[in-house]
């Protein structure tokens, strides 16, 4: 506290406010301790405060560097490495949902301040390694005028793109550097009110489908259950027709698909519900089954009620499944991407998630990109930070993670939102 | 400051605070009026309306309030009787009424059922505290 006199005014925080104590709770794996649900009068906040990196650099591990490949870019999110090499970033926030309780007014400008203040891209910028030495030497805007872009997939020569509003398409050719024409619309996405704004995406191996998140309308159905017609599921859709079927469902916020190679098994990463404590509801990666319920806004984790909503849905409940691998409460994870043997030998077997951070547990957690071994294809053991130090020790918030890609030519690239800078983390020695 | 400018007979309270009163009654009860709703209905529109009721009833018995205590503070016999009992009703009022306001701000149901509690007991408090500070106007005995 900066001064003695906001001291009782900290401590009435602390009254009002649910108090977690950490006594060792297991947060990750397919079996995470699920306390008690608990809220104070006002809700744990924590949110970032934003500073700049100046001579700092997120931490990597032993035998990798990190370098920014593009910086200034206008809200980076996802992005996605060209067969040529090239990487094309997808930049832009959407949302705006209007405010309709004293709450959103309130909530609203706190929660911006740990947010970057650049004005949406509503763009893809393309990043250039001509010779292949790690700098990027050009960069360019592929394409501009789209509406909060999130989603990328290529897949036969087309560009698929998840604006907040529909996915849409660009003919590619190898070496383009700019789109040719206006992007072809496949399908309208639902837009309504649009909370959860981020429309994920993913392509089957196949390339007959492409999957795409699409998050719930509010935390936990206090917009009415009206406005979560078509929210908090993923959807298949046929790359030729348009033509969509809901493929899994209560999902409150899929905000990053990936396809395992070799199985073609679709994954996600979910973000789960607020306000209920600092270790509820936990965050996680899952497998996604065809027609498969996981349980929100009735339950979370499998069958745990959630007493929030009304009306309730014991059937619903009785059917939700249980995700396979808890990531942790509120860390917000936002990308996501299996690993190449060309990340190195420890690194080789897994995923790449990126955190964003949480807004509503102190102490916060996420803030960094983890990495979740596989064995048999599988998440088996705990989570590894791959790149963290987003957070410093000052209690200063320097960068938040949210897309994370693979290039096969073994680096990790990473979108920063906060600082508006793409990150490249590679190997320093060949990796073996 | 100066007693020439009470109206004249002293008592009872300002036309201007009698207002700010009056106002705050009717969206109290139009935030339990709208708690019952939801909680009979579970249609969220309803507690929307109660958490803009009660957040117009907490600026309107604020001012009411402020003035109350204003009054305390300029009349020389004010520490005792119906004036004080007035300014604790209203105050009891304000400050559940404001935590009933931070209950709203939970999401869903899950305000229920502590908000249409608070709702009930507020409503009580605001109709005590009105009833108190116009029968102080009325009998014109506040000094």
């Amino acid at each position: 506290m900066r001064t003695p006199a906001l001291l009782p005014l900290a401590a009435l925080a602390t009254l009002l406010s649910a108090c977690g104590s950490e006594s060792d709770p297991v947060r990750y794996g397919p079996n995470p301790t699920l306390p008690e649900q608990q809220r104070g009068l006002l809700p744990s906040m924590k949110i970032a405060s934003p500073a700049g990196w100046g001579d700092l650099r997120p931490t990597v591990p032993e035998g990798y560097s990190i370098t920014a490949i593009a910086t200034d870019l206008k809200i980076p999110r996802q992005t996605i490495v060209l067969p040529n090499g090239d990487i094309l970033v997808a930049e832009g926030r959407g949302g705006g949902a209007p405010k309709l309780t004293p709450k959103d007014i309130v909530a609203g400008p706190l929660k911006a301040k740990g947010n970057t203040a650049v004005e949406s891209g509503n763009r893809l910028t393309l990043l250039r390694d001509a010779n292949g030495d790690g700098t990027y030497e050009l960069r360019t805007v592929f394409a501009e005028n789209l509406n909060a872009p999130y989603g990328l997939a290529l897949v036969d020569g087309r560009l698929y793109v998840a604006n907040q509003d529909a996915l849409v398409r660009f003919d590619y050719r190898d070496g383009q550097t700019r789109a040719s024409g206006p992007p072809v619309t496949v399908t309208p996405l639902p837009s309504a009110i649009n909370h959860h704004w981020t429309k994920a995406l993913a392509a089957s191996p196949d390339g007959r489908f492409l999957y795409v998140g699409i998050g719930s309308n509010s935390n936990i159905t206090e917009r009415g259950m009206a406005a979560e017609a078509d929210r908090a599921v993923i959807w298949q859709i046929d790359a030729a027709t348009g033509a969509h079927k809901t493929f899994a469902t209560g999902l409150r916020n899929p905000t990053a698909l990936a396809v395992q190679p070799g199985s073609g098994q679709l994954w996600a990463v979910v973000n789960e519900r607020d306000e209920l404590g600092p270790n509820l509801v936990p965050d996680y990666l899952t497998s996604i089954r065809e027609g498969g319920f996981y349980g929100w806004p009735y339950s979370y984790w499998g069958k745990n009620v959630d007493p929030r909503v009304r009306p309730q849905d014991p059937q619903k409940v009785a059917a939700a499944i249980v995700p396979d691998y808890s990531l942790g409460s509120h860390v917000a994870s936002l990308g996501l991407a299996f690993s190449m043997p060309a990340m190195g030998a420890r690194f080789a077997d897994g995923v790449f998630v990126g955190e964003h951070g949480s807004w509503n547990r102190i102490p916060p957690s996420g803030y960094r990109v983890i990495f979740v071994p596989f064995r048999g294809g599988r998440p088996a053991g705990d989570p590894i930070d791959f790149v963290s130090g987003f957070r410093g020790e000052d209690g200063n918030t320097r960068g938040r993670p949210v897309g994370v890609t693979v290039d096969p030519r073994g680096a990790l690239i990473v979108a920063d939102d906060l600082s508006n800078t793409i990150w490249r983390i590679a190997p320093t020695r060949a990796a073996s | 400051m100066n007693d020439s400018i009470q109206p004249v007979g002293g008592g009872g309270i300002h036309p201007v605070h009698a207002f700010l009163l009056a106002a705050s009654v009717p969206l109290f009860l139009g935030g339990l009026f709208s708690d019952l709703a939801y909680s009979s209905s579970y249609e969220i529109q309803w507690t929307n309306f109660a958490s803009w009721l009660i957040a117009g009833a907490l600026v309107f018995a604020g001012l009411a309030l402020a003035w109350a205590f204003i009054d305390l503070l300029r009349a020389d016999r004010a520490w005792r009787g119906r004036p004080l009992v007035y300014f604790f009703l209203l105050l009891a009022a304000w400050i559940l009424g404001f935590v009933n306001a931070l209950v709203h701000a939970k999401d869903a149901w899950a305000k229920m059922p502590e908000a249409l509690i608070l709702s009930l007991i507020v409503s009580l408090l605001i109709l005590g505290a009105a009833w108190l500070g116009f029968a102080t106007l009325r009998r014109g005995d506040a000094r």
